[in-house]
């Protein structure tokens, strides 16, 4: 039916003995969209995407994956589904073409038919060169790449995609990104989690933060900058163990309107401000001195430490 | 038409032996002419020129021996197939959840994954009545049996013991199986000597093993010595130890697969 939301969730809940892994989340996605998972390790996002994938139960709530529902109709919907785990599940032993074309069959998709997708497939994930090369010598772009041109091989409405570019080396996230643009572009629905706050930034149209198996905020990357942080942060270095000292002198910033907030780190002290140029006036008119001076733009990184702390989560 | 999930399930595994069917094909066939040679043949002379075949029903000592050594090959390819493979799918090549994420359910990587170690078990057992024939035991057709007789056995085995892999966290106990389970199974289940000739206490745990039920039903069938009675208790016996293995491998899986 038209309008209905790709996903929809209410109250979703995953429990593992006592721990609530997620807790009463709500969201929806609609189709075409590309929508993020945003937390720090442990937050949650992978129990939500399992749940979604339909290959873990629900401990609560509602939930509905392409207007059905996973405990009932788990095949259908994976038939549907396009999966990218966190973890590849390649058989290394086998080639690149052999694995795309025993995942396949699993789809029971008729073998002349899946002999032609295959070739469309390397040449999307630009792997035709390797295509009879095994797996296990290829570097972790390109197994990254086969994952996703594997689960791309029923052609999904849905693809869900699990920390894509976790442990990739810059040039291999970015080929990565350029893939998913093009998916993207082409109207498949992307669902994601990521810890990499660019990526949230490039490839998401609206993402959630999640901790503590909560949601903690939910909106565009632009419309939660807007809310979390400022358009700009200066960042401020001072010597070593200066940095409480000239936090104090600097309070006058947020009274003269300058600043929202100023966030007092070891290292360094972040002043949050929508005329970063301003600010950076006020603090020279104030003669402090800095060690250096740093003007950028707010950023989804900055929302995300604002609502999930900076502490260590391990 | 659409293939039956199980079906899909057990292409995978038949698309990845064909890296490795070229050595494990000899090994299916050099094993069973190692063993007939050395024991059939070798202990055999010694054997029967001793006159001792009475206990054996006046059998030559290859005749006797052979057709407990296919039951045999079934248990053992069943229960190496049922261990490490399993393990590794769940935990080092994460095969499993890769059939998972696709319409498969738990139930049909199961049933797949069984069907495939049932089609090695055929595998083994018809390379063995193949060498047995040209070891010139004296073919029948009763001989023929022995072939789904011995995928019961391997299902008696494989089914129970992919369910314990599967409840595990590493592969360590699976040593210990074989040393522990599978060996003294191959050394006390009359495949060499008749139970009858242990001391009762022993003769006894023999005939609730389920290698003895195979074994006696292989032997048998080749025979043509094969009791109604006799059929009837050893596939009973065999048939219940298999559903109670998939009723246990069902439970596991899904306790490991699904959570």
């Amino acid at each position: 039916m038209p309008g209905e939301p790709l996903i929809y969730a209410r109250g979703l809940t995953k429990t593992f003995g006592s721990l609530r892994a997620v807790d009463a989340v709500d969201f929806s996605v609609t189709r075409g969209e590309a929508f993020g998972f945003l937390g720090p390790n442990g937050a949650g996002k992978s129990s939500t995407m399992r749940m979604i994938a339909a290959v873990s139960p629900r401990s609560g709530g509602d939930l509905r994956v392409l207007g059905l529902d996973p405990d009932r109709d788990g095949p259908t919907i994976r038939g549907r589904l396009g999966v990218v785990p966190q973890e590849d599940n390649l058989d290394l032993e086998l080639t690149v073409r052999e694995n795309l074309y025993v995942y396949g069959r699993y789809f029971d998709i008729p073998r002349r038919e899946l002999r032609a997708r295959i070739e469309r497939l390397l040449d999307f994930a630009q792997l035709s060169e390797r295509a009879d090369e095994r797996v296990e010598p290829l570097s972790g772009g390109m197994k990254r790449r086969l994952t996703i041109a594997r689960s791309l091989v029923n052609e999904p409405d849905l693809l869900l995609l699990d920390e894509p570019t976790t442990g990739l080396d810059p040039q291999a996230r970015h080929a990565l990104w350029d893939r998913l643009y093009r998916l993207k572009a082409e109207g498949v629905t992307l669902v994601l989690t990521t810890h990499y706050m660019d990526e949230a930034e490039q490839l998401c149209d609206r993402l959630v933060v999640m901790e503590g198996g909560r949601i903690a905020a939910e909106g565009s990357p632009r419309a939660l900058i807007g809310r979390y942080c400022t358009r700009e942060v200066v960042e401020l270095r001072f010597g070593p163990g200066e940095s409480e000292r000239m936090a104090a002198k600097l309070t006058g910033l947020g009274g003269a309107g300058v600043s929202e907030r100023i966030e007092v780190l070891p290292d360094r002290l972040l002043v949050y401000t929508d005329e970063g140029d301003a600010a950076v006036a006020a603090v020279e008119a104030l003669r402090l001195e800095p060690v250096s001076v740093l003007v950028r733009r707010g950023t989804l990184e900055d929302v995300f430490l604002r609502l999930t702390g900076r502490h260590l989560v391990d | 038409m659409a293939t039956p999930p199980m079906l899909r399930a057990v292409g995978y595994f038949a698309h990845a032996y064909r890296r490795t069917w070229r050595a494990s094909i000899m090994t299916t066939f050099v094993n069973p002419v190692l063993y007939l040679a050395a024991m059939g043949v070798g202990l055999g002379s010694f054997i029967n020129k001793g006159g001792h075949t009475a206990a054996l029903g006046h059998l030559s000592y290859l005749q006797f021996v052979a057709p407990a050594l296919a039951a045999t090959t079934a248990a053992m390819t069943a229960a190496s197939e049922s261990m490490f493979p399993v393990m590794g799918a769940i935990k080092w090549t994460r095969t499993y959840f890769g059939m998972l994420a696709t319409p498969l359910r738990v139930g049909d990587v199961l049933a797949g994954h069984l069907l495939w170690i049932a089609t090695r078990v055929a595998t083994a057992v018809s390379a063995y009545l193949i060498v047995m024939a040209a070891f010139g035991t004296t073919p029948s057709i009763e001989t023929l049996a022995v072939l789904p007789a011995g995928v019961l056995v391997g299902m008696a085995f494989a089914a129970p013991l992919a369910a314990f892999a599967a409840s595990q966290d590493n592969e360590q106990a699976f040593p210990v199986v074989f040393r522990l389970g599978v060996i003294p199974l191959f050394l006390f289940s009359g495949v060499f000597f008749p139970v009858s000739q242990l001391p009762l206490a022993l003769r006894v745990i023999a005939y609730a093993t389920p290698l003895w039920h195979g074994v006696d039903l292989c032997r048998e069938l080749t025979l043509g010595r094969l009791t109604a009675a006799g059929a009837a208790v050893h596939v009973s016996y065999l048939l219940v130890l298999a559903a109670l293995g998939l009723f246990l491998a069902k439970r596991t899986f899904q306790a490991r697969l699904r959570t």
